[in-house]
């Protein structure tokens, strides 16, 4: 062999083993693995909401985990709709609806768990930047031909949110998420029983040193099953039919009473 | 025990429903009315919407005048031509009110509209039933015979063209009147989500002098078809009618009446008006402090477009 032709495998062979060191460090970087207890939740007539666990691991931690603390925000985005927000006013004595505004397509259901208060584990700019907490959630407002997310002080989306707290649609536990090992993690979704149908994401971040180092999604369906399905999309998709057999329902159901109770 | 209502959406406990179903149809069955005015706002402030509220209740009146039409029918105490006028104009307003009903639900002042007319019509009716039930109790007091209203046998409702005789109520009146009350109850029926017995009785006795054994029953009939026509109507046109809460509080509508209408029967009639009176007065009231005091939370939220 040609002295050059060796330079040139020699050259390839350290090319080759430099892109397997740099492939290699990203795989020995942490991943995030991560799996829901049910995929699939179906409402039946005692539904009275449902608890998921979201548990997983940090790959590739163990030794980071030493030096490294590990925090996780877990995010649950239930399916998008759009919401009007009636604000009241005394008009001629009384208390009717006077102002509203329209949050298009803002999510029916939002839930941030975390391993401590976000301030904790990354500054401001950083949750901003990853949406992290409902206050850097972007709630657009249609507002006129325009569609922004207002500031967070202002009073319809401020009312929003404790509106949609109090039903426990919207929520933020800061001590939601705990790690049973340095890098074993579980937490506990509530969805309530008024939480809409639908897709719901659940996005995994792990924050190290004040960055996202690593993520992961994952998600749930709530469907309606049985009969309750059976009523609701036939009341959508049947209307007509569905008002008819309703009415003769309370036909019948007056004529069984004059039946049952007749005292002649 | 919670159960899922699919329409309204929300889990409510069936005890619930079904003791409010038997208290409204004890009182509807002592009383010979369909209860609406006390079931829809029952609705409204366990926390079901108010579209939902009314498109259902209107449900449970049908089931409930259809039973009590039944029984009238049995005693040949049905005036059918008098209720057919009447349901001439009855479906007519019935599908105004659904209309109305659509169109303030789409420019999202149903609500608002609902309490006022709740307000407006249960407390000047209230106010009047009190009155009159007041002065017939003094009256009995002091002695005097009770008063059977039955003013001049003329007014000017009798001087109105298209006159039609009514065999069974010994009637000759226009058809004008007899189906504007029809259109009035089919309306104020669809967007209140009430059957409105207990203004149809004294305006067929009052206005159209129809005798007091053929009145409630033909006011079931009409009560029965408007019902029943807006529960098609709302179930159309909005999608509203919950089904499964209509089937709870007609099970116990329809019970809670047989034995409303045992305890009615030993009651002194002047003394059941005056009651139920203040019930309505009540009722209206209810709808008075609500919109008059300040709310606990100014903001309310709602989905656009679907459900209420």
């Amino acid at each position: 062999m040609r002295p050059t032709s060796r330079r040139q495998i020699r050259a390839v062979c350290a090319m080759a083993s430099l892109l397997l060191a740099l492939a290699a460090r990203p795989a020995a970087a942490e991943r995030l693995v991560s799996s829901l207890s049910n995929h699939i939740v179906q409402i039946t007539s005692n539904f009275t909401g449902v608890e998921l666990t979201l548990f997983g691991t940090v790959e590739n931690g163990q030794a980071a985990a030493l030096h490294n603390r590990y925090d996780i925000v877990a995010t649950v985005t239930g399916p998008r709709e759009s919401m009007v927000v009636l604000h009241k006013e005394r008009i001629f004595g009384i208390w009717m609806n006077a102002q509203s505004r329209t949050f298009v397509d803002v999510p029916a259901f939002l839930e941030v768990l975390s391993t401590r208060p976000f301030a904790s584990f990354a500054d401001a700019e950083m949750l901003r930047r990853e949406r992290i907490g409902i206050a850097d959630t972007p709630l657009p407002q249609q507002l006129g031909p325009r569609v922004t997310d207002a500031s967070p002080d202002d009073p319809f989306r401020q009312s929003f949110v404790r509106i949609k707290q109090e039903r426990h649609l919207y929520g933020e536990t800061t001590n939601g998420v705990t790690f049973l090992t340095p890098t074993l993690y579980r937490a506990t979704i509530f969805v309530p029983a008024e939480a809409p149908v639908g897709t719901y994401d659940v996005d995994i971040k792990l924050f190290a040193g004040g960055a996202v180092i690593a993520r992961t999604n994952s998600a749930f369906e709530i469907v309606t099953v049985g009969f309750e399905r059976f009523i609701a999309s036939a009341a959508v998709d049947h209307g007509l039919a569905y008002g008819v057999v309703t009415a003769m329902m309370a036909v019948m159901t007056g004529w069984l009473a004059s039946v049952i109770f007749r005292r002649d | 025990m919670e159960i899922y209502l699919p329409i309204a959406d929300l889990p409510v406990n069936v005890f619930l429903l079904l003791g409010m179903g038997l208290a409204v149809g004890f009182i509807s069955g002592m009383f010979g009315i369909g209860g609406g005015f006390l079931m829809t706002p029952l609705l409204i402030f366990i926390g079901i919407s108010p579209a939902v509220s009314v498109a259902t209740v209107s449900t449970h009146i049908a089931a409930s005048s259809f039973s009590g039409a039944v029984a009238y029918w049995r005693r040949r105490a049905i005036d059918i031509a008098l209720a057919l006028m009447l349901l001439a104009g009855g479906i007519v307003g019935t599908v105004a009110g659904v209309l109305l009903f659509t169109a303030l639900r789409q420019l999202g002042h149903l609500d608002i509209v609902i309490s006022l007319s709740y307000l407006l019509l249960l407390g000047s009716v209230g106010a009047m039933m009190v009155a009159e039930g007041l002065r017939a109790i003094l009256r009995a007091r002091q002695g005097k015979p009770v008063e059977l209203r039955r003013p001049g046998s003329h007014t000017w409702i009798h001087g109105l063209p298209l006159k039609i005789r009514f065999k069974q109520s010994k009637i000759y009146v226009s058809a004008i009147p007899v189906c504007a009350i029809g259109f009035i109850m089919g309306f104020i029926g669809a967007i209140m989500g009430i059957g409105g017995g207990f203004l149809l009785v004294p305006m067929l006795i009052y206005f159209l002098r129809v005798p007091t054994n053929v009145v409630i029953g033909t006011s079931m009939v009409l009560t029965l078809i408007t019902m029943a026509s807006a529960t098609i109507l709302h179930a159309a046109t909005n999608h509203l009618v919950d089904a499964v809460l209509a089937l709870i509080l007609m099970v116990g509508g329809v019970t809670g009446a047989q034995f409303g209408a045992r305890a009615g029967q030993k009651m002194r009639s002047e003394r059941l008006r005056l009651l139920l009176g203040i019930l309505v007065l009540a009722v209206g009231l209810r709808f008075a402090f609500d919109l008059i005091v300040t709310p606990n939370e100014l903001y309310t939220i709602r989905t656009v477009g679907e459900g209420p």
